[in-house]
């Protein structure tokens, strides 16, 4: 999943400094599992927001929604009732990037992103994620004992360990494991260690950021 | 959110989340000890206070409290296992969050109180009721 976290409040207080009515919306997609930006966080922030400019002397009015998903039209369109009838002056998203953007596209207000959207993930124990997929776009999980390189070692080696590595952890930090040493000892127990000796060549990094925006398109699925 | 007692207005308004299985009941032992406490601290039961959520501490401010704590079971002896811990974990991200837009983060806490401690439950009111009087009412929450 996308895994993301809410921006420092004062960098979104300055955001919607000019305005006295927005709209706070979250996703219940992504950022409601990795607890940055479901119903639960939308309150908070709300509450947290209103209380600041309570201070401030200068009250915000906030309508609260979650969305069912933001990456797609036709819940987008589910805010349309808020937008268009309720006077609202500025769109708040607690979605990834992508939720922002698609507000954005479909309603003439101004939209400002809640969150910084941190990397693809998953859940090591409750609250605690790490990154496992940077989105290179040509996935090479296989080669190494499904230990991906490019997101785990912190400096994306395709052919063994560097010099940093020492007792299994990264140079960067005791607390972070070395992906060539977990590839090491996963491909050891698979008995698969001569694969190791096979040097890969440079990856093909097209598929990753070049060439513009990357389209998936599934004929099969198109209407 | 209950509503505070009218005819307090010189007195910060303080909400006290607290778990049935400790601190509500030490609110009781205080009672018949016959212990007197102020009479602006209001008491909202709770079945744990792990069922204290942030949002429910925010509202409270919003609605006009001065002062919220949560109190809890004594460390280890939580009837529901880790209740108070989470709680305790929720206030401290409370207390981040406050610092984050301004307002002192001392006037939410997380206290522990045993069933049998009433004497501690007077003791934590009129402390959270001295302490939010010195940072002062929260400006939104002034009535006069």
């Amino acid at each position: 999943m996308v895994v993301a976290e809410r921006k420092p409040i004062q960098e979104i207080m300055a955001m919607v400094a000019e305005y006295n009515k927005i709209l706070l919306v979250g996703c219940k997609g992504c950022v409601t599992v990795c607890c940055a930006g479901g119903t639960k966080e939308v309150g908070i922030l709300a509450s947290a927001l209103r209380i600041a400019r309570k201070k401030e002397g200068k009250p915000l009015e906030i309508v609260e929604r979650t969305l069912e998903r933001q990456c797609d039209p036709e819940y987008i369109e589910q805010a349309s009732d808020v937008i268009e009838k309720d006077g609202v002056e500025a769109i708040l998203s607690m979605a990834c990037s992508v939720g922002p953007q698609y507000m954005a596209k479909r309603y003439n207000i101004p939209v400002y992103p809640a969150l910084n959207t941190t990397f693809i993930g998953g859940a090591l124990e409750h609250g605690v994620w790490a990154e496992f997929c940077q989105a290179c776009g040509n996935c090479i999980i296989h080669y190494f004992g499904g230990i991906c390189p490019v997101s785990r070692c912190s400096k994306s080696l395709f052919n063994g360990p560097c010099g940093g590595s020492a007792k299994g952890k990264c140079e960067i930090s005791p607390e972070v494991d070395c992906a060539w040493q977990l590839i090491y000892d996963r491909m050891k127990d698979l008995g698969k260690l001569d694969e190791l000796a096979k040097v890969f060549p440079v990856k093909d990094w097209s598929t990753s950021r070049d060439g513009g925006p990357r389209k998936v398109v599934r004929e099969d699925m198109k209407l | 959110m209950p509503t505070f007692i009218e005819g307090l207005s010189d007195e910060p308004r303080i909400l006290a989340f607290c778990c049935m299985y400790c601190a509500y009941a030490a609110a009781d032992a205080a009672g018949s000890m016959r212990l007197s406490y102020p009479v602006n601290v209001h008491v909202v039961l709770v079945p744990c206070s792990g069922r204290v959520d942030e949002t429910f501490i925010l509202q409270a401010f919003e609605n006009g409290a001065d002062g919220v704590y949560v109190a809890g079971c004594e460390e280890g002896s939580c009837h529901f296992v880790n209740g108070n811990f989470r709680a305790k974990k929720r206030v401290i991200a409370l207390k981040k969050l406050f610092a984050e837009i301004g307002l002192e983060p001392e006037r939410v806490e997380m206290f522990h109180i045993s069933a049998s401690q009433g004497g501690l439950f007077a003791k934590v009111a009129r402390d959270m009721t001295e302490r939010i009087r010195s940072l002062g009412i929260i400006g939104w929450n002034k009535r006069n």
